[in-house]
């Protein structure tokens, strides 16, 4: 087939940035199959595949996108879930301009090919069309314990599972799903595909606990006392950080773990909502990644009347993925970037009516490489807002940590793992932020895979 | 699903309910809590453990009728189910080590204070409960702290049970009086437990009160629970529940705590109306 040699990605038909500024409705519509079968002769299928180097979980993309240029969508499913166990996740989620479309030999002359749109496409077409039985593999009877079910559990859970172990996920929360259901919004990841794809696991014979808190319900030691022979932790980063400025506990501050989690978790969106969420008219949300782009666009769509990114670097650094930033700017979001708050002010019965800040310019690079935000003297002003939304990044929870004798954590909390992510105890392997600290659902994800594999190699004495 | 094997109204507004709950009661310790919902679309509330049996695998929780879940937790009977009940959350109430407490619970919050009592009863330490209520009407688990009490000082508001006057004069009469405690145990209402502590202070008495704030996950998630305490911002749901009652900031626990007031009134009458009309 001649390659379609159009410089630009065919765009994502998306819902009209006014009208979904009011809903919760998901933003990107999808390609269709005309879309897709077009967009996917825009890969050159170079033998030297950059894009698969640049994915986590090491999906085959040049033949996937081959089978799709053919139009022949379940066969191109099952090349891609021969290494991600949720695809229809991962197409929406993934940061791919800095992964797998990042080293797409057609992004140096115009666009990369949108992978992750193609993923989504076969990953949906998939769920909307597949008719046959999941075969449940064939169990070797033997326990494993996953705790806790976003990203990395869900993935190793998926991968030992089809290895034929007896998998047993355990959930703190009420539902499965973690970050992709507490945290990444409606619009951005619907519910019912997160729902979807965790049915497909226990298709597969995966069992998950809810209500189960690792640390306080059970133990990890208890866990090997009731037959487990290996135990994954992939508990993440929950613990919300704040600023530790004057008047962050005033009523209207939210860390962005409870404003999201009011939102999408317990669906305080909805008319009758049990949660209550605070209606606000003015809202600043402090920080510059996916989570805080989420948090403002929540906040906008719950009526919000003016939505702010309030963020210490430059437009430049913001860590977010592209898509969001640009979806957050259509819908009407003002950033505020190079600036910093330095107190909240509030009213005399305690709600937040203002943030002071301060205006910052970008000084010699950091160890991070990225320059330093210097504060410019004399720059104090005043925003006034009803709402703050603290959305600075996550810490890991102690609470397996203080519970669970040998396991060894660094100094931020998170738990040491080699690279096949055993930990200092035997048969306990770890992965995703409570490893790594706040990262990606695809990170996360590559993580859960390694270990999977390492602990069949562990229980069969490789 | 959390099935309800007993149910038992302790006075017009306040219900016990024992739940079949065998992973929470397996590990269950005084001074910790669940975290349960009634219904599929039903928020999150957390409520203290005020008892436990291991070998049943059953936990007793105790519940005023204050809002919208309460209400309908309030409606449901013996065999029905709760889908959630998560726990226990918390740290137990440290015990160990202490001689002498005094044990001071202010209305509903009386259902926290007792399991605490009781623990410390049978590991051997003398108790000296102080317990206050509104009026006589409200009194609940009057036996059962008489049975785990060295002393018992019973107040209330208007005289119409025990003494009239408040638990902080009881128990400064009984400080008074000479007896020396190793630690006053409070909970209450948040203003209560402050003037405890203000009370304590004064005396120089260690003072351990139970917070019971704010909440969503219990599990350190969302930091709604957040408190200042000795000038650090703690999470009640992994911190505590229990705190040094001297460096505890009530005053904006109380403003903290209010947030959702006026949601929550506009929510419970919604549901009195919707069980008035079923």
């Amino acid at each position: 087939m001649k390659a379609n040699m159009s410089p630009v990605k065919n765009p994502m038909p998306s819902q009209d940035p006014i009208e979904r500024g009011k809903n919760f409705k998901e933003v990107a519509l999808g390609y269709t199959k005309e879309i897709a079968m077009d967009e996917a002769t825009r890969c050159l299928g170079c033998k030297a595949m950059p894009c698969v180097k640049g994915c986590p979980v090491n999906i085959n993309i040049p033949a996937f996108i081959a089978k799709v240029a053919e139009g022949e969508f379940e066969d191109a499913y099952s090349i891609i879930a021969e290494s991600s166990s949720l695809p229809a996740v991962c197409g929406r989620v993934c940061p791919q301009e800095t992964q797998c479309e990042g080293l797409c030999v057609r992004g140096k002359k115009g666009d990369p090919v949108g992978i992750g749109r193609l993923e989504r496409f076969v990953a949906d077409y998939h769920n909307d069309n597949f008719k046959g039985e999941v075969v449940k593999p064939e169990t070797n009877g033997i326990k494993v314990a996953v705790i806790g079910a976003g990203p990395a559990g869900l993935t190793c859970a998926g991968d030992l599972a089809k290895a034929g172990y007896d998998v047993t996920v355990f959930e703190a929360l009420h539902v499965a799903g973690g970050v992709l259901v507490y945290g990444i919004p409606e619009f951005r990841l619907p519910k019912t595909i997160v729902g979807r794809e965790i049915e497909g696991l226990k298709a597969l014979g995966v069992k998950i606990q809810t209500n189960m808190i690792v640390g306080r319900s059970i133990t990890i030691d208890e866990l090997f006392d009731d037959g487990y022979k290996a135990v994954f932790i992939g508990s993440g980063a929950g613990l919300p950080n704040f600023m530790k400025i004057p008047g962050e506990n005033l009523k209207g501050v939210y860390s962005a773990n409870e404003f999201l989690t009011r939102v999408n978790l317990m669906k305080a969106y909805k008319e009758g909502a049990d949660t209550p969420i605070k209606n606000s008219r003015r809202v600043a949300v402090v920080g510059g990644g996916n989570v805080a782009m989420d948090a403002a666009r929540c906040a906008l769509r719950l009526g919000a009347e003016e939505v702010y990114i309030v963020y210490r670097r430059s437009e430049n650094e913001l860590p977010a993925r592209a898509e969001e930033i640009e979806h957050a700017k259509e819908e009407g979001i003002i950033f505020k970037t190079l600036t910093n708050p330095v107190s909240i002010g509030g009213d005399e019965n305690g709600f937040v009516n203002s943030m002071k800040c301060v205006s910052m310019e970008l000084g010699e690079p950091d160890e991070s490489g990225r320059r330093r935000p210097k504060v410019i003297e004399g720059s104090e002003h005043d925003i006034p807002v009803d709402c703050v939304v603290m959305a600075i990044g996550t810490s890991p929870n102690p609470l397996i940590k203080n519970t669970t004798k040998g396991l060894d954590t660094n100094k931020w909390g998170c738990i040491v793992a080699n690279e096949d992510g055993l930990t200092s105890r035997e048969g306990v392997y770890a992965g995703g932020d409570a490893v790594t600290g706040a990262a990606t659902v695809i990170l996360a994800m590559g993580a859960g895979k390694t270990a999977a594999a390492a602990i069949d190699r562990y229980i069969k004495g490789e | 699903m959390y099935k309800i094997l007993e149910k038992r109204e302790l006075n017009p507004t306040v219900a016990l309910m024992v739940i079949e709950a065998p992973a929470v009661a397996r590990k269950a310790e005084p001074g910790q809590f669940i975290i349960l919902r009634t219904d599929e679309d039903g928020e999150r509330i957390p409520l203290t453990i005020a008892d436990f049996d291991r070998e049943k695998g059953t936990v007793t929780i105790i519940f005023q009728i204050v809002g919208s879940t309460t209400e309908k937790l309030g409606h449901l009977n013996v065999g029905d189910e709760l889908v959630d009940f998560a726990g226990p959350l918390g740290n137990p109430t440290e015990t160990e080590g202490l001689r002498k407490v005094a044990v001071v619970g202010g209305g509903v919050g009386c259902a926290i204070a007792y399991p605490i009592a009781k623990k410390l009863h049978e590991q051997g330490s003398i108790v000296h409960s102080v317990v206050g209520f509104r009026n006589k009407d409200l009194v609940i688990l009057e036996k059962d702290f008489e049975v785990c009490s060295d002393v018992m000082k019973k107040m209330s508001d208007d005289g119409s049970w025990g003494e009239k006057g408040l638990v902080t004069n009881a128990l400064e009469e009984l400080i008074k009086s000479g007896e020396e405690y190793d630690e006053v145990i409070t909970i209450g209402p948040v203003i209560m437990m402050k003037f405890v502590s203000e009370l304590t202070r004064k005396y120089g008495i260690k003072t351990i009160v139970s917070m019971n704030p704010v909440m969503i996950d219990g599990t350190g998630m969302c930091g709604g629970c957040r408190l200042t305490v000795g000038g650090e911002t703690k999470f009640a749901c992994v911190d505590g529940p229990d705190f040094d009652g001297h460096l505890v900031d009530f005053d904006e626990a109380m403003v903290r705590s209010a947030m959702y007031k006026p949601f929550e009134r506009a929510k419970h009458e919604e549901t009195c109306k919707l069980f008035r009309n079923a």
